[in-house]
């Protein structure tokens, strides 16, 4: 029998790709041949590991010794230092840094570090994904097993309400009320969409997830069915994910071989099947029933609301809608109990939120953290403080449709509540921080750039509404506008937010009237006195002032 | 009489998807999209080879052409013309553009002598610009053909396309 008594992980980011990280993790096959410790050691590349200063980095579990940047020529000596001799390849140490991502994780739980807290990216970068063992190995499938033979479909879905899980996908529903609107909408077959069209700038949460733990999400597919009485399942994932797709399909296949998923699952009668359907590239098709529209075969355009797609989805029958990051927190939430989860975030906001720190920050990355921390500690634990020292202007939280806020709210704690009050919208997690070389012109221009390409034109406030805001940002940004000007800005966002089909177009003018709330006098800045205060906009027809 | 030939390639290219993804109207786009794949781009006598060989398969399937390229042109990763021999993708959404994402679009028009949308006249290049890649930890970013570069700083960008034949 085998006995595994070290397990080697090369991370498989797209950078590190690029660096060699395959030939790396070739090279350290090899030499565990040579050195014929084959029997003892696993080597599994995992997916972004949430440091990306030393790629490609490899880690040696149970110690959680971090090296990088490792080349495929010093593979033998990482081999035979610390896994023939035993003892850590000093030379290769990658730099100490107190918190990156999943080391940081496991680190912290010796209790030597403050609290990053994963429960949804537990297993992610220390299992090897491509391996349902392994999964299981690490309680995999222990959650549908407990829900399917000592639970009924209405106590799973009364477990995920008192749990307080809120949607993860930017708009905080509750979950547990979307399952039993799902559960009592007239009509069958039923279905359960997972969506998986992570296209909100600035976030890539899911990709880790799905990329990481891919059977955390089958699991929860099949438990949803289980308690909404579905039969079929669609993950529609987003095209560009190309690897995200291949390691689902395979845990599809494993799943089913293990009698996990398709006829008579856990020899309870109970059956659900799950295909994958991949996008082909449409920010709005991550809106839901757009992405109903899109694996229906069609142009990914929004519905016309109500009905919803919980009581008329997919082929007009009741349709559960959830993002990966909502359903991967439903495994641990009926395996522990939702006593256990709400003692993680706040009372109104449980559990944890991934996050995406971004910008002019020394660290960018991702983390798990309880709901409810403030900017000020994701900035200065998390990502080490601002680049070159310089000062927080404003942050964008939850993507191109969030809120941009300026730095006084960096106290204010994240969850759904507290920002809500604050008039801030938490979104998808993607925290955007900029200092003081940003204009907040050009980051709105840039933001309404996005809109006017993605909208999908079907409806006119929206498709008129995003053309001329960019209009008008790109005359402030060149110094022909007028003050008039804002007041359009303004009349066509308001416009745009109560008139327009679906979240894109009522969102799309949040950025412009953010900046016009909390930096108003930059951006008059530019049409009284022709100049970019922040020197970044090119103003070249602006008309000298006397 | 006229008799309209379509190249064996797209013929194939067609039955190849359709093998692959079934003749259903739910797989229109992952249809659609291996033919995007196999050739490059979606070119006009696709779509009514995909029409034809749809037919032949599955009688009460109507689909018509406009109906194929109404879903070429709303999916940004389809491609009704044909690119250059190289790809360039930029990522122009905010987080790339607030840490240097601006000058390096700027650096990549002055290197290839293009603007996004457009295609070098020796067929070479295409510059496209794209929303979010996903790999925002590392941007700014530029995806050429399906190789991710992160960090880029724009004096590396003519060394990035020398790599390229």
């Amino acid at each position: 029998m085998k006995t595994i008594r070290s397990m080697v992980i090369v991370s498989g980011d797209p950078v590190s790709l690029q660096r060699g990280a395959s030939e790396l993790m070739q090279a350290l096959q090899k030499e565990i041949k040579a050195f014929d410790l084959a029997d003892e050691i696993t080597v599994a590349m995992a997916s972004d590991l949430g440091r990306h200063d030393a790629l490609p980095l490899v880690v040696v579990y149970p110690d959680a010794v971090v090296y990088g940047p490792v080349q495929p020529s010093q593979a033998r000596l990482l081999v035979e230092e610390h896994l023939y001799k035993g003892r850590v390849a000093e030379a290769l140490l990658a730099p100490v840094r107190e918190l990156s991502g999943t080391i940081a994780w496991l680190r912290a739980r010796k209790g030597t570090l403050p609290a990053e807290q994963r429960i949804v990216l537990r297993r992610a970068g220390l299992i090897d994904p491509e391996s349902i063992d392994d999964y299981i190995l690490h309680d995999g499938y222990q959650a549908l097993g407990k829900a399917l033979t000592t639970m009924t479909p209405a106590e799973v879905i009364d477990e995920i309400t008192r749990s307080g899980l809120q949607g993860r996908g930017g708009a905080g529903f509750p979950t547990g009320r979307k399952w039993s609107f799902v559960a009592g909408a007239p009509g069958q077959p039923k279905y359960v969409i997972c969506n998986a069209d992570e296209s909100e700038p600035g976030t890539f949460k899911d990709r880790l997830i799905l990329e990481g733990d891919p059977h955390s999400i089958i699991e929860a597919m099949v438990i949803a069915a289980y308690a909404v009485g579905a039969s079929e399942g669609y993950i529609y994932i987003r095209g560009e994910y190309t690897l995200a797709y291949q390691r689902l399909e395979k845990a599809i296949q494993q799943a089913e071989e293990y009698g996990l998923l398709g006829d008579d699952i856990f020899g309870t009668g109970f059956h659900f099947k799950i295909h994958i359907h991949s996008g082909a590239g449409a920010y709005i098709c991550g809106e839901e029933t757009a992405l109903i529209e899109s694996i229906e075969g069609k142009r990914g355009e929004p519905r016309a609301r109500p009905p919803y797609p919980p009581t008329k989805g997919l082929w007009g029958k009741p349709t559960l809608v959830n993002n990966v990051e909502t359903l991967a927190n439903v495994p641990p939430i009926i395996r522990s109990g939702a006593d256990w989860y709400r003692s993680f975030g706040t009372p109104s906001s449980p559990g944890t939120k991934v996050y995406t720190i971004l910008g002019n920050v020394n660290n960018t990355g991702l983390i798990e953290v309880p709901m409810g921390i403030t900017l000020r500690e994701v900035i200065t634990i998390y990502a080490q403080g601002m680049r070159d020292g310089r000062p927080l202007k404003l942050f964008q939280s939850g993507g191109s449709s969030g809120s941009i806020a300026p730095a006084s709210l960096q106290d204010t704690p994240m969850d759904f509540e507290s920002f809500r009050k604050a008039g801030v919208s938490l979104g998808s997690g993607a925290l955007l921080i900029c200092d003081d070389r940003t204009c907040v012109v050009d980051l709105a221009k840039v933001l309404m750039q996005f809109f006017r390409f993605e909208s999908c034109g079907k409806c006119t406030p929206c498709r008129v509404g995003t053309q001329r805001s960019y209009e008008i940002l790109t005359a402030i940004t060149e110094g022909t506008a007028r003050l008039e000007d804002l007041d359009e800005l303004l009349r066509l966002g308001e416009a745009m937010e109560t008139l327009s089909n679906c979240g894109l177009g009522q969102t799309a003018a949040v950025p412009t009237r953010d900046i016009l709330k909390h930096f108003r006098a930059e951006v008059e800045a530019h049409i009284r006195l022709g100049v970019c205060p922040s020197g970044v906009c090119p103003m070249e027809k602006a008309a000298v002032p006397v | 009489m006229q008799v309209k030939t379509v190249d064996l390639q797209t013929s194939q290219a067609v039955s190849a998807a359709i093998e692959k993804h079934g003749a259903s109207r739910e797989a229109l786009i992952p249809i659609l999209s291996e033919v995007n794949r196999l050739l490059g781009y979606i070119p006009a006598e696709a779509f009514t080879e995909i029409k034809r060989q749809l037919r032949l398969q599955s009688s009460d399937l109507r689909v018509y052409e406009s109906q194929l390229y109404s879903l070429a042109s709303f999916y940004h990763m389809l491609s009704t013309e044909e690119l250059g021999r190289h790809v360039v993708r930029f990522c122009e959404s905010a987080p790339c553009h607030v840490v240097g994402g601006r000058e390096l679009l700027t650096a990549v028009q002055e290197t290839l002598g293009i603007q996004p949308g457009q295609t070098t006249p020796d067929r070479k290049w295409s510059l496209i610009t794209t929303s979010c890649l996903g790999v925002c930890a590392v941007g700014p970013v530029l995806l050429v053909d399906d190789d991710i570069y992160g960090n880029v700083t724009p004096d590396q960008v003519p060394e990035i396309l020398a790599r390229y034949e």
